[in-house]
């Protein structure tokens, strides 16, 4: 149980010197140096890259704990709780305008390249592309070169609209849990929040039968032109931030069950709940510009 | 040239010191007309009207730059000569005035207001490529263009316009000469005195750009979309730029020659062309000896491939070697077809499919009858005819 | 940096303190957790960067010396620019300026740390991996990256695997860039003494703060461009391929977005650094603080909504063109307000021109001008021609170099002396500057010709008539070189060694500011508990 005595704590607790950071760049080194020859067709950077992440993984078990014994051994004070929140706050700002990145370029291809690939001017180029939106449409061609092959696209109906639900009670659900916390009711804590982790697993499993239905039945792939490409990186990273979420849950699930957290201190849930909330509202863009429009 | 030239222009009488540097150049050049002048230090001299208005929108800028600069850093100079701890200044205590704060904010608000505006003008012009009396299609290579010529007197016209290859040896031996070093090309474009011509941009590969400082143009040619510009030359003569968006190695050797010719001029020209044209439409039915495919296939790699796989057939750095190359050897002459008529590693070796059918199954023969490849293998124009359906 | 050999600067007491070791010897600066140090860290990184950047520009410069092909071949000439280009602007300016922040941030506002020291090493060791990913990228097949810092598609694809390596490393220098911006937020707006309100803070921390939130808003968008440049190169997408219906100029606007502000990005702390300088050697308060402040904050917003000038060669719509075009000349406005600023604050006041304030009134005169040469290109019909020429290059090394660069080396020897403890010489400083002005202006002002004239940017051989231009250039660029290396071995060498004579606490007569009420060398911790302050916010009292 946490011995948070406010009071006792450092006015600003500075961590002691820690080789975690270094050990996790050394990590990450075996990552990028192993991922850029493994695109390259070099086996053995698979090896490389497996082996920087299981290290990571490690380190960051090490660095995590360390930190969890910390907040749990009250250094830390009001004001680094302060930190936390608006740390988590601009973490998450920068999540979102990296899949503002994403969301641009569907914005581009839809208003702008596939328009003019297939206007007047550009049937000197292409003059058998008709360009319409999704480029399956009938009388549409998949693609200016010819080079797609035939697909079909993907509708909100059923399986994104089971996920949105999905992710929308995992929200109600954590919410609850948040109030059980406060109001100290710890069993009642643990067993909503491991509904919303259940929440998160089944969505994944949802999220790969359909990549696996549009692969098989529809035809649809990474490479299926701009359509297939903005499709697929826009759910392929959210789905990677809802895995991540739901590890964060999973950790804080079983830090409560340790005895973590007390009903008025618990930043590591708060920060992961506003982590499932950001991926959540990610989603409902997702579901309303990729599936419905 | 415009205002602020002449005392540019003195300054370049001034550099006669340079002779202690330009003795290491040796090699005498002088300025190339419709290209770049020696120790050039002002804009581009106009021969479009566009271009005049771009110098003239450009020294005035210059104008109103250097007088900021002369007041602001006239302040600052002075208040450095006077207030300074050892004249015995001693400082003062202000430290903030909405007046003048608002003051300079405002007053250069409204001189770049007033730039924007003079320079408005312009850009609706050079936006405008309506009425065009020759349309050309300019196509960037890696590293080469074509023009074809789509719409107007010359309609059909079509060539590709490379860097002579003397130059390029040039280049390569450190050993540069002439005026129009680097800018000398086998084709120029040939257009007419006073005529709108507008310029269609694209491209096969990469982004390359289309510019002739002297026109004041400079377009980008994005491979999948077409772009235009336009330019209506004033005067005769040749005009010289340089392909301006970086698009491989050779990125320094595709130059661009443009000769602007009097309208008789140019209907003559036009007129050879199409005769040309017919003599060169090689039948791609007809049968073909060895030797002759080879003898022709060897004039067709010097001028396209030789750049990247080299004379020798060995290739360099990256680029697959030719000599030995399995590809190439391969009794299933279908394989190297279709890496020429497609290309291969995105482009980086580039699709030949603008080359004739001739011209593909020559070069093909001839390597794969060059160097230690003997295969005697002969492949016939007709074999491309059948490869592109 | 002093602190390098005297290891250990005790004065922390126990009760704060539960580790008994303090910290010695290699890992000292491994595991590094004291902002300091890891601000020591970033900058000897990022001037070894420097160096490195700068033998490829030498290299660059020595191939043009001449016409004709001497050194270097075509293929190898476009990898020195792109990695020049690109060690330059991730690996040397950009680290610079963080290891700025990291020393001065805290001592400027009176907190005891960076809020998340871990977080903080961490930002630091991520540059290295990344440093040598891309350093390595020369040798391996086919070369390393060589289709310019921007890394244009479709010219990535047709790149060799050091493309990947290059795209992984930029991943993981971002990735450092969001954390340290996230610690450096956090820091002023969590951290600061009571008393130091907003408004009373040092222009260097509002400059870093508002800088910060430019990086997090676009270090994720340049992650996002290249990792598409990444799937289309190996996972089949056809983001930027117009065969699948892509558009090569998407990742032109996705870049810039981020490209704009980037260099905005650069600026920004530079002129926080000089504005912490002039006030100390005029002897007289920052003239219109406030101003100072909203005007800086006007330069980050509206470098969001300009980066389309770099493409207007690319054939956009004419709205598009005016658009940018206006919006883009309308940042002269608030630059300007600064310049303006920092003359009426030299105005009367009483002047000194020790070497800090000769890089400052330096860099006022130099970047004023790359910001001129920057409006003239803004201006859309002259950019058509100067687009994509020397012009662009010869702006470009006016604000950065004398610009970032410049600010730069104020910062080391205003600050210099509360880091190592010593006083630089103020001859080798003065030789220094100069030295480094005069063959500044003999490496660049030419290329303002040479662009003029349009000689494209990118070229490893060019016509004759370009001749003399790039000769005097190239001389410059060596006498540049030769400078920064004096630089190291005359004044920071010797400042590394502790070698000179003693620092006071205050160097500078009219220096204000909280990092003046520290002894120097700064101790190891200072501000364990938070300092109580005058009114003003720039004195202790208790
Ligand atoms: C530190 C970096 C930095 C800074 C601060 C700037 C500042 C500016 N830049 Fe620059 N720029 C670059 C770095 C920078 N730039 C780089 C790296 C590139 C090339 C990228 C590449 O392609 O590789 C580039 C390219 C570039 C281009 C594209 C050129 C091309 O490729 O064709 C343009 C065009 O508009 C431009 C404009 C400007 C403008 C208007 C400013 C303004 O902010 C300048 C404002 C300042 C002043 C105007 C001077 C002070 C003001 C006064 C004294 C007030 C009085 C003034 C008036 C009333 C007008 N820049
Ligand atoms: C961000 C900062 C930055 C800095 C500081 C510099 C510094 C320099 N740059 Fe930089 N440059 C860029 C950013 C920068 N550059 C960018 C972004 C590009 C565009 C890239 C692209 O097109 O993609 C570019 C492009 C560029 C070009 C155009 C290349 C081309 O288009 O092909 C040139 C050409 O002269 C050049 C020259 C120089 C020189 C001479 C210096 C000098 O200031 C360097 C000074 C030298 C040193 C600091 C080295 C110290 C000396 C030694 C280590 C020992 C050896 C010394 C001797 C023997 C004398 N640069
Ligand atoms: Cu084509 Cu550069
Ligand atoms: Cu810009």
């Amino acid at each position: 149980m946490s011995a948070s005595t406010p009071g006792h704590a450092p006015y600003y607790y500075v961590p002691a010197p820690s080789r975690h950071p270094v050990m996790m760049s050394i990590g990450l080194f075996f990552v990028v140096f192993g991922a850029g020859q493994w695109v390259n067709a070099h086996a053995w950077g698979m090896y490389s890259v497996l082996f920087g992440m299981l290290w990571c993984a490690f380190v960051l078990r090490q660095w995590f704990g360390e930190a969890a014994a910390e907040a749990e051994g009250g250094l830390l004070s009001d004001r680094v709780d302060i930190s936390y929140r608006w740390s988590m706050a601009w973490f998450i700002f920068s999540e979102v305008m990296f899949f503002a990145a994403f969301f641009g370029a569907l914005y581009w291809a839809r208003v702008h390249s596939v328009p003019s690939l297939g206007s007047a001017e550009n049937a000197l180029l292409w003059p058998d592309f008709k360009a319409a939106w999704p480029s399956a449409v009938a009388g549409a061609t998949a693609s200016p070169a010819g080079t797609v092959e035939p697909f079909r696209t993907m509708g909100p109906w059923p399986l994104p609209t089971i996920n949105t639900a999905l992710l929308l009670t995992s929200g109600v659900t954590l919410t609850i849990a948040h109030h059980a916390l406060i109001a100290g009711r710890r069993a009642s804590t643990i067993l909503w929040m491991w509904i919303t982790v259940l929440l998160g697993v089944v969505f994944l499993g949802c999220q790969a039968y359909e990549y696996m239905h549009a692969y098989r039945d529809l035809n649809l792939k990474l490479s299926s032109g701009i359509y297939g490409s903005t499709f697929y990186m826009l759910t392929g990273f959210h789905g990677f931030h809802v895995l991540v979420g739901t590890l964060m849950l999973l950790v804080i699930t079983i830090r409560l069950m340790k005895g973590h957290f007390t009903p008025e201190r618990h930043f590591g849930f708060e920060g992961a709940a506003w982590y499932w909330h950001f991926v959540d509202v990610v989603w409902l863009g997702l579901y309303f510009i990729v599936y419905w429009m | 040239m415009s205002s602020i030239s002449p005392w540019l222009g003195a300054g370049r009488v001034g550099l006669t010191g340079w002779i202690l540097l330009g003795a290491t150049a040796a090699q005498a050049v002088n300025d190339l007309p419709g290209g770049p002048a020696v120790r050039q230090m002002s804009y581009a001299k106009p021969a479009t009207q566009i271009a005049a208005q771009m110098d003239w929108l450009h020294s005035v800028m210059m104008v109103i730059c250097v007088l900021i600069c002369i007041a602001v850093f006239g302040v600052m100079f002075y208040s450095i000569l006077k207030h300074r701890k050892s004249r015995g200044h001693k400082p003062a205590d202000f430290h903030e005035s909405v007046k003048v704060e608002i003051a300079w904010t405002v007053v250069p608000f409204l001189i770049v207001i007033g730039m924007g505006a003079m320079a408005t003008k312009t850009v609706v012009a050079q936006k405008d490529t309506t009425n065009a009396d020759i349309t050309i299609k300019a196509t960037g290579y890696q590293w080469k263009w074509g023009y074809d010529y789509l719409k107007g007197e010359g309609e059909g016209i079509s060539f590709l316009q490379t860097l002579d290859t003397s130059h390029r040896a040039m280049s390569d031996a450190g050993q540069p000469a002439g005026d129009d070093y680097l800018l000398k090309v086998d084709n120029p474009l040939v257009v007419p005195v006073d005529s709108k011509i507008r310029i269609i941009t694209t491209a096969t590969d990469v982004i390359h750009a289309w510019m002739i400082p002297q026109f004041g143009v400079k377009q980008d040619a994005i491979p999948g979309f077409v772009r235009d510009t336009w330019f209506r030359a004033d005067k005769t003569g040749d005009f010289y730029g340089q392909c301006a968006e970086l698009c491989g190695k050779e990125h320094a050797y595709m130059p661009i020659h443009v000769k602007v010719v009097s309208a008789a001029e140019y209907t003559a020209w036009v007129d050879a062309e199409k005769k040309k044209i017919a003599a060169r439409a090689d039948d791609p039915k007809k049968e073909w000896k060895l030797a002759d495919l080879v003898a022709r296939g060897e004039k067709v790699y010097a001028a396209n491939c030789a750049v990247c796989h080299q004379a020798n057939g060995k290739g360099a750095g990256p680029i697959k070697g030719l000599d030995a190359s399995p590809v190439v050897l391969d009794a299933d002459k279908g394989r190297q077809i279709a890496v020429l008529l497609n290309g291969q590693n995105n482009g980086a070796m580039p699709a030949w499919k603008q080359l004739s059918d001739t011209e593909i199954a020559a070069v093909i023969t001839y390597t794969k009858n060059a160097w230690s490849n003997r295969t005697e293998q002969i492949v016939q124009p007709a074999d491309i005819v059948a490869a592109r359906k | 940096m002093s602190a390098v050999l005297h290891p250990g600067g005790h004065g922390h007491d126990a009760a704060h303190d539960d580790h008994h070791h303090a910290p010695h010897g290699w890992r000292r600066w491994v595991f590094a957790t004291n902002h300091k140090d890891i601000g020591t860290l970033y900058m000897l990184f990022s001037f070894a960067m420097l160096m490195v950047g700068g033998v490829l520009a030498l290299l660059i410069r020595a191939e043009l010396f001449q016409p004709g092909l001497q050194f270097v071949n075509p293929e190898l000439f476009n990898q020195l620019t792109t990695m020049h280009g690109l060690i330059m602007v991730f690996g040397a300016i950009m680290p610079a300026f963080v290891g700025f922040a990291n020393w001065m941030l805290p001592l400027q506002i009176g907190a005891s740390d960076m809020a998340f020291a871990r977080m903080n090493n961490f930002s630091f060791w991520l540059m290295i991996p990344a440093a040598l990913v891309l350093v390595m990228s020369f040798f391996m097949p086919g070369g390393a990256p060589a289709a310019g810092w921007t890394l244009y598609a479709p010219l990535t694809l047709q790149m060799g695997p050091s493309m990947d390596a290059a795209i992984f490393a930029m991943h993981i220098m971002g990735a450092s860039s969001i954390m340290g911006s996230i610690n450096i937020i956090v820091t002023i707006l969590n951290m600061r003494a009571p008393g130091m309100t907003l408004m009373k803070m040092p222009m260097f921390a509002w400059t870093w703060l508002i800088t910060a939130y430019l990086l997090i808003a676009v270090m994720p968008v340049l992650a996002g461009a290249i990792t598409m440049t990444l799937t289309d190169r190996h996972f089949g997408t056809s983001f930027f391929n117009p065969a699948g219906g892509g558009d090569p100029v998407m990742y032109q606007h996705i870049f810039w977005f981020f490209g704009h502000p980037e260099v905005y990005i650069m600026i920004l702390p530079a002129f926080g650094i000089v504005s912490q300088i002039i006030p100390a050697f005029a002897r007289k308060k920052l003239f219109g603080y406030a101003s100072m402040v909203y005007a800086t904050a006007s330069i980050a917003i509206l470098s969001f909504i300009v980066w389309a000038h770099h493409m207007y060669t690319t054939g956009m719509p004419l709205t598009g063109q005016l658009f940018f075009m206006y919006a883009t000349m309308l940042i002269s406005v608030p630059t300007g307000v600064k310049v303006f600023n920092w003359i009426a604050t030299m105005w009367r006041g009483s002047m000194t021109f020790e070497t800090p304030m000769l890089w400052a009134v330096g860099f006022i005169f130099v970047f004023t001008m790359g910001g001129f040469t920057g409006l003239i290109l803004s201006m859309a019909p002259i950019d058509i021609n100067l687009q994509d020429t020397y012009y662009v290059v010869a702006h470009f090394h006016y604000v950065l170099v004398a610009g970032s660069l410049f600010a730069l080396f104020a910062g080391v020897y205003y600050w210099g002396p509360k880091w190592s403890g010593v006083m630089y010489s103020e001859t080798r400083g003065k030789i220094h500057f100069w030295g480094s002005l005069i063959t500044f202006n003999i490496t660049f002002f030419p290329m303002h010709f040479l662009g003029l004239a349009g000689m494209p940017r990118r070229y490893a051989d060019y016509p004759m008539q370009f001749t003399d231009f790039n000769m005097l250039a190239s001389i410059g660029g060596f006498g540049f070189g030769l400078m920064q290396v004096y630089f190291f071995l005359f004044i920071v060498v010797p400042m590394m060694r502790g070698q000179g004579e003693k620092a006071p606490q205050k160097p500078w007569e009219g220096a204000e500011g909280l990092e003046w009420e520290v002894p120097s060398p700064a101790p190891f911790h200072t501000f364990e508990t938070p300092p109580k302050l005058d009114a003003t916010a720039t004195r202790v009292i208790g």
